[in-house]
């Protein structure tokens, strides 16, 4: 681990390792917050921020934390940094964090924050941990921004707001998908690119873990019928 | 590492993390909060702009709210101005939640779905306060998937609609979710409300397949249930029960009564 080199720790969550395409981590704000590419924008910098300085904390005071309440101690410094994030936003980008409502608060139970603190964080430096954030928190806004990008293309006919396909309410001629508006489309999405990227690196397929036999032959009992 | 497990330490670190969090936590809160107060303000000051069509892109909130807009407080029973209530602290949405400031509604006359309503409520009068070009009052009520919050803007005569925009909705995008659409809330602009002298009744309502005539507008399509809780929302703030009261003395004005 200490012969990490800063390039790899930032860009492998992007596509080798990334937290959402082969940890399948959180997929529930994923589905949610990508209807348009603005909000996934601002959702995916919140979660950068708050990966990156919360891994850097655990890890300045990771030779003090007691292994009894490490996990207490990460939801706290997750959660007050999620806090901040959250005012930060209501007091600059109200819009944006009306569309977020509750989603920025649930950055804390978003399992990427959790897992890089207690995977990495506590075993290794500050400056390399608060990478490693930045890193997972880029391969986290870059899926977001991929299937922002397709929902709101395909749904809304638009790109940040700006009219590409003129759909039909509007008076244009694209007729507009509806399922892309709804959070059950961001899955469809999100398991395309899982397949795209496990075509690529052949390497991130798992091995199957059991298989089901055949259906052995049922045995029929004659004396039942006497 | 092993004292880091000592009940001491481990009583030492929860107790210092708490303190330095819960000061971090709190100093945000408190010197962001006039800051996301005026951001609130700002928000619901260009939601009564925009309904009244008088807001371009551009103008500055503030300026056109203090040029453009006074607030009242009108007691909804009677249809009258109160003086006891100020506009500007006014808040209806708590008013409503309390039983003295307000009324429970009973499954009948509840066609809006809101369950209280409140005794007095907020307009906003665009001009002249004493012989306003537009009136604006706030609306709400169930739609498909949850409360429809909005502002309707009426002209002076009490009767002709300018427009309808909802600033809070959780309704199916694409599809309900169009009430936010430019296009259909420009159909609103010169519907009428009441028909003839009968100023209880409204008459306004949203139609499938082709709205005609001034009480008529263009339902969503593919949202039946949001199109009537729109219409259910507008015949319940327009009935006795909401603001026509209150609108009614504008028809006597414009009549040249009163």
């Amino acid at each position: 681990m200490a012969t990490d080199s800063v390039k790899d720790v930032v860009l492998s969550p992007v596509f080798k390792n990334n937290p959402i395409a082969l940890q399948v981590l959180g997929i529930c704000s994923a589905l949610a917050v990508t209807n348009s590419m603005s909000v996934s924008l601002v959702m995916g910098l919140a979660v950068i921020v708050v990966t990156a300085f919360s891994s850097m904390f655990v890890s300045l005071i990771r030779n003090h934390i007691p292994s009894s309440i490490r996990i207490i101690v990460q939801m706290t410094i997750i959660a007050s940094l999620v806090i901040v994030v959250d005012q930060v936003l209501r007091a600059y980008a109200y819009d944006m964090s009306k569309q977020l409502s509750v989603f920025v608060g649930l950055i804390i139970t978003n399992c990427i924050v959790m897992g890089r603190a207690e995977a990495y964080a506590m075993q290794n430096g500050p400056v390399m941990s608060f990478l490693d954030g930045v890193g997972n928190g880029l391969g986290y806004a870059v899926i977001l921004l991929i299937v922002g990008f397709v929902r709101e293309l395909l749904g809304s006919g638009s790109v940040f707001g700006l009219t590409i396909l003129p759909t039909v309410q509007s008076g244009g001629w694209y007729v507009p998908n509806g399922l892309m508006l709804l959070p059950p489309s961001a899955f469809f999405v999100i398991g395309l690119m899982i397949w795209v990227l496990r075509w690529f690196n052949p390497e991130q397929i798992e091995k199957t873990e059991y298989r089901i036999v055949a259906n052995s032959k049922a045995k029929i009992k004659e004396t039942a019928n006497v | 590492m092993a004292s880091n497990n000592s009940i001491k330490k481990t009583l030492i670190v929860a107790f210092s993390l708490c303190v330095v969090c819960s000061v971090v936590v709190s100093s945000a809160a408190v010197v962001l909060k006039p800051k996301q107060v005026q951001n609130q303000e700002l928000d619901r000051k260009s939601n009564i702009l925009q309904v009244t069509q008088l807001y371009k892109p551009g103008d500055d909130v503030e300026e056109k709210y203090a040029e453009l807009i006074t607030p009242r407080v009108v007691d909804l029973k009677t249809g009258e101005y109160s003086d006891d209530l100020d506009p500007d602290s006014y808040d209806q949405f708590d008013a409503a939640k309390d039983p003295a400031t307000s009324r429970t509604l009973s499954g009948e006359d509840d066609i809006a779905g809101i369950g209280r309503q409140e005794n007095y409520s907020t307009v906003y009068l665009v001009g002249d306060p004493d012989d306003p070009e537009q009136i604006v009052m706030p609306i709400r009520g169930q739609g498909l998937w949850g409360l429809m919050e909005g502002f309707l803007s009426v002209r002076g005569d009490g009767n002709t609609i300018v427009g309808l925009s909802y600033y809070d909705q959780s309704e199916t995008p694409g599809l309900g979710g169009e009430v936010d659409n430019p296009r259909w809330k420009a159909k609103w602009d010169g519907k009428k409300i009441y028909e003839g002298d009968d100023f209880q009744d409204p008459q306004i309502q949203l139609v499938k397949g082709g709205a005609s005539g001034e009480y008529e507008v263009d339902a969503l399509s593919g949202a039946s249930l949001t199109s009537r809780g729109v219409t259910n929302m507008l015949r319940f703030w327009l009935s006795d029960e909401g603001y026509a009261p209150y609108l009614a003395r504008f028809h006597d004005d414009s009549q040249g009564g009163a």
